[in-house]
């Protein structure tokens, strides 16, 4: 067994991403995705800087994942407003109440 | 080994953090779970010699955006709706196994010994290299924060509009309300 502690932080990237993938298949709250949607951007996080590390070029691997942390704060905070906006005029989170709306 | 052990642990705790995160029936635990998921992730990246990169991850990621949640709960209320999911559970489990054994199988022989040559500084690569996506980013945050204020500042203006249209209804408020 290789215990190279890169491969320890892989595997905790690969957890975590198979929990949140479990969580946007499982979740019909809006806000509980957005959440969701936060963990997977973190596993994908750690995989940019982990990427760098092990190809030697760290200080690319920690400027592309500012950058997805940067827009990943955006679309959550847009996401949020949207949310509060959904739960003011239809009164609901539930995303399968909210599909099935008539316009 | 010692090393090794310390990031297996970080992994195992952010894991089970963003699953009680995901898990718990209402939203404010889930919050709270995510700002240490969030934690354990900055220290990750720490200890990976993103230094930069964990501060930013920490003061957003378990600053703002768990401040935001907290607001938003404010605003729209705890509910405690978690109905059954769109598809059945262990078909998203089974789902979930083989897309992480996929990715295991496919990530794990990348992982190759960490070569230190060709170090570039964070703040070159952002300023010399990569200066159109440092503007775009910053383009991104004034459009997030203009978005925002708009969404958010609809509701207000619209509760306005409607109390000049009816100044009957709107005085007689007024004095219900002293």
């Amino acid at each position: 067994m290789n215990f190279d502690p890169l491969n320890a932080v892989l595997i905790g990237v690969v957890l975590l991403l198979a929990v949140g993938f479990y969580g946007l298949l499982i979740t019909r709250n809006l806000i509980k995705i957005v959440l969701v949607l936060q963990v997977l951007v973190k596993a994908v996080v750690i995989a940019l800087v982990l990427a760098g590390k092990d190809s030697g070029n760290l200080g690319l691997g920690q400027s592309i994942a500012a950058t997805v942390i940067v827009a990943d704060t955006v679309v959550a905070v847009v996401a949020l407003a949207l949310a509060v906006q959904v739960r003011i005029r239809i009164g609901t989170l539930d995303l399968s109440k909210i599909s099935s709306l008539r316009g | 080994m010692t090393e090794y052990l310390y990031y297996l642990l970080l992994g195992l705790g952010a894991a089970f953090c963003a699953y009680r995160a995901m898990i718990s029936k209402h939203l404010l635990p889930s919050t709270l779970y995510l700002a240490c998921v969030s934690a354990l992730a900055s220290v990750t990246l720490y200890l990976l010699g993103a230094q930069e990169v964990a501060v930013i991850e920490l003061s957003v990621g378990a600053g703002l955006v768990t401040v935001l949640l907290v607001y938003v709960l404010s605003v729209v209320g705890d509910d405690n709706l978690d109905p059954t999911s769109i598809i059945p559970k262990p078909l998203a489990f089974v789902l979930v196994a083989t897309i992480s054994i996929l990715v295991g199988w496919m990530a794990f022989p990348l992982i190759t010994t960490p070569s230190t040559s060709n170090e570039v500084m964070l703040a070159q690569v952002l300023w010399k290299h990569r200066a159109l996506d440092v503007w775009v980013q910053v383009a991104l945050i004034f459009s997030g924060v203009l978005g925002v204020l708009g969404l958010l500042s609809e509701k207000e203006h619209k509760i306005e509009t409607q109390n000049e249209s009816i100044p009957v209804a709107a005085e007689l408020k007024k004095e219900s309300h002293v």
